[in-house]
């Protein structure tokens, strides 16, 4: 009986000490709702976990400094076209180096393996230089184009489809003649969706999130996307000094995410864990 | 030429027989895409890069050969070293609180005693700093943590914990580094916990079955099967994590308002690098900054990896 207890006390403790993790790990965001809207005075002079009535003034104030409407589709613009990319073209190339023998396609998979493992600042001086040199500063092209060649996504889908693709499923549809390009979109294609679905989530995030490239590549404030946009908020007066309109920003940018991961969340979970453990 | 095309084509005949052997051009056309764009572009700026960093190049103009000046330049640059020991020790705090919360939950969630439920809101709840962008997460600790108007010091000042405001980013000493290291933990142990579970999840249940039927207690559990077997994981999540822990910027460069504060302390080793490349357009000796720290960076993996193996030797 008193061992029972104990089990229950302990037990109660350590969901007592998740819940004020979890709560740690929510605080922030809602915290930021809050506040985006509280006017900046109350925001100044008293701390509340309650929303206040300044959300429209909030709006307005941003709304004047910068265009954060803009800034949404920009990024969500971006978010899409290297959705698509990574996603389609991962897949591709994943197929061919599973299911075809070609020479080269070894040194192509060890290659991309080592350059998986390069920092990514070795490669940004010379990106910038690239990128100059062609005049697409300024452009989105180096932002989009690059989703086209993603090492990490292709080799998880490589291992995913080797697992849930037997290789014979190509031979009937051969037979039929098919075309190789056809069979990929009407039978590979649709087999590898779930991993394609867990990869395109995340390069999506990873997207949207984005920051340091388009803030060295970017110039024209209309093009700049919303980390970016985030990110120079000190640089704005007004909106530094109402505290209220500059959380309305985080949120704004923060919010789509947020919102994703409720839908997704499992789909998320699963790409982390997969990542790490078929290696 | 003949012979070897004549080679080829009976090799893929014994191989996969005459009829795939006419498919397989189809694998170069389907991976040329991804070839050509990652040529040009994840390949080629490597060497470029390369290049730059034995030249002195400032990012425009004349590009003169300078060999190993940048490269000893760097081993001998008092700020550049002073930046690395600014990120180990940032990362230090980082990596202690991020892998302890994560294996401490990992030993909750597998606890053949208590069954914890939940695990599925708790991950995802755990997992969400990581979805925000790092732009909104330092805006959002910079605002909260500000001296004079943050939320942090009105809250520790009301519960009486504190009689005066603490200035957190920008006080003296380790202050701005532990809060940078601690708001990391927060974005990240999500993440490190669920590699960490889904490492345990590998592990054959019936071990744990045996050991608490045998009468083995939960730390013996832990000590003898569950960190033995979780090993290969936890390298992965350490490696990974040094590699960026040690590329840490963003954070730091946001939080300290790109100027890495008075006194320099979130000054990182990237931080360094981009101020070279992109303040003082020293392009030619950054470069060869990011090829001193991959240098670092392979350093510590191959340490790390082999300290692994000798363990399980």
């Amino acid at each position: 009986m008193s061992e029972k207890i104990k089990t229950r006390i302990s037990k109660s403790l350590l969901y007592f000490f998740l819940i004020v993790l979890a709560v740690l790990c929510f605080t922030p965001f809602w915290l930021m709702l809050v506040n985006s809207t509280r006017s900046g005075n109350e925001i100044m002079t008293a701390f509340s976990m309650l929303p206040g009535g300044s959300l429209a003034r909030n709006w307005e104030v941003v709304s004047e400094n910068m265009n954060l409407g803009r800034g949404f589709l920009n990024s969500l613009f971006l978010a899409v076209c290297n959705t698509v990319l990574v996603s389609y073209f991962s897949a591709l190339t994943a197929y061919g180096l599973a299911f075809y023998k070609f020479p080269g396609s070894r040194v192509i998979f060890t290659v991309m393996l080592v350059f998986m493992m390069i920092p990514s600042q070795l490669s940004l001086l010379g990106f910038y230089n690239l990128v100059n040199q062609l005049g697409l500063i300024d452009t989105y092209w180096p932002l989009i184009l690059p989703s086209i060649a993603s090492p990490a996504t292709v080799f998880f889908l490589r291992q995913y489809i080797l697992s849930v693709m037997p290789r014979a499923i190509l031979e009937a549809p051969r037979i039929d003649g098919a075309g190789e390009l056809t069979i990929f979109h009407k039978i590979a294609l649709p087999i590898m969706a779930p991993g394609i679905a867990t990869m395109a989530i995340g390069a999506f995030i990873g997207s949207w999130n984005n920051y340091l490239i388009p803030m060295m590549l970017i110039n024209t404030p209309a093009k700049r996307p919303l980390p970016v946009m985030v990110a120079e908020l000190s640089a704005v007066r007004d909106i530094t000094t109402n505290l209220g309109a500059t959380y309305l920003v985080v949120a704004v940018s923060a919010l789509p995410i947020m919102i994703a991961f409720c839908f997704f969340s499992k789909y998320i979970i699963s790409g982390i864990s997969a990542g790490s453990v078929k290696e | 030429m003949a012979a070897s095309t004549d080679k080829k084509a009976q090799r893929s005949k014994t191989k996969n027989g005459n009829f795939l052997a006419r498919q397989n051009y189809h694998g170069i056309l389907f991976c040329l895409p991804f070839v050509i764009v990652f040529l040009i572009f994840n390949v080629y700026p490597v060497f470029r890069t390369l290049q730059m960093s034995f030249m002195n190049y400032k990012g425009f103009g004349k590009e003169t050969f300078i060999w190993f000046d940048n490269y000893k330049r760097a081993f001998g640059d008092k700020l550049f070293w002073g930046a690395f020991l600014n990120t180990l020790k940032i990362w230090g705090v980082n990596i202690v609180l991020q892998l302890g919360l994560a294996l401490l939950l990992t030993i909750i969630f597998n606890d053949m005693k208590y069954r914890m439920k939940g695990l599925g809101i708790f991950r995802a709840l755990f997992y969400l700093p990581n979805l925000i962008a790092c732009t909104s997460v330092a805006f959002l600790f910079k605002t909260l943590m500000d001296w004079q108007y943050g939320t942090m010091n009105q809250i520790l000042m009301g519960a009486g914990i504190i009689s005066s405001p603490v200035n957190w980013l920008n006080g003296e000493g380790l202050t701005a580094q532990m809060v940078v290291g601690v708001v990391g933990a927060w974005m990240w142990f999500g993440n490190s916990f669920i590699m960490l579970m889904a490492g345990v999840q590998g592990i054959d249940h019936s071990f744990f079955e045996a050991a608490t039927i045998d009468g083995a207690g939960r730390w013996q559990i832990f000590g003898k099967i569950t960190m033995p077997l979780l090993r290969p994981i936890m390298l992965y999540v350490a490696v990974t994590s040094l590699i960026g822990g040690l590329q840490l910027f963003d954070l730091p460069y946001l939080m300290s308002g790109t100027k890495g504060t008075p006194g320099r302390s979130l000054f990182t080793a990237v931080f360094y690098f981009y101020d070279m490349a992109f303040n003082k357009n020293q392009m030619g000796y950054a470069a060869a900054l990011a090829f001193v720290l991959f240098l670092i960076i392979a350093v510590f993996c191959a340490l790390a990896f082999k300290l692994m193996n000798r363990k399980e030797d």
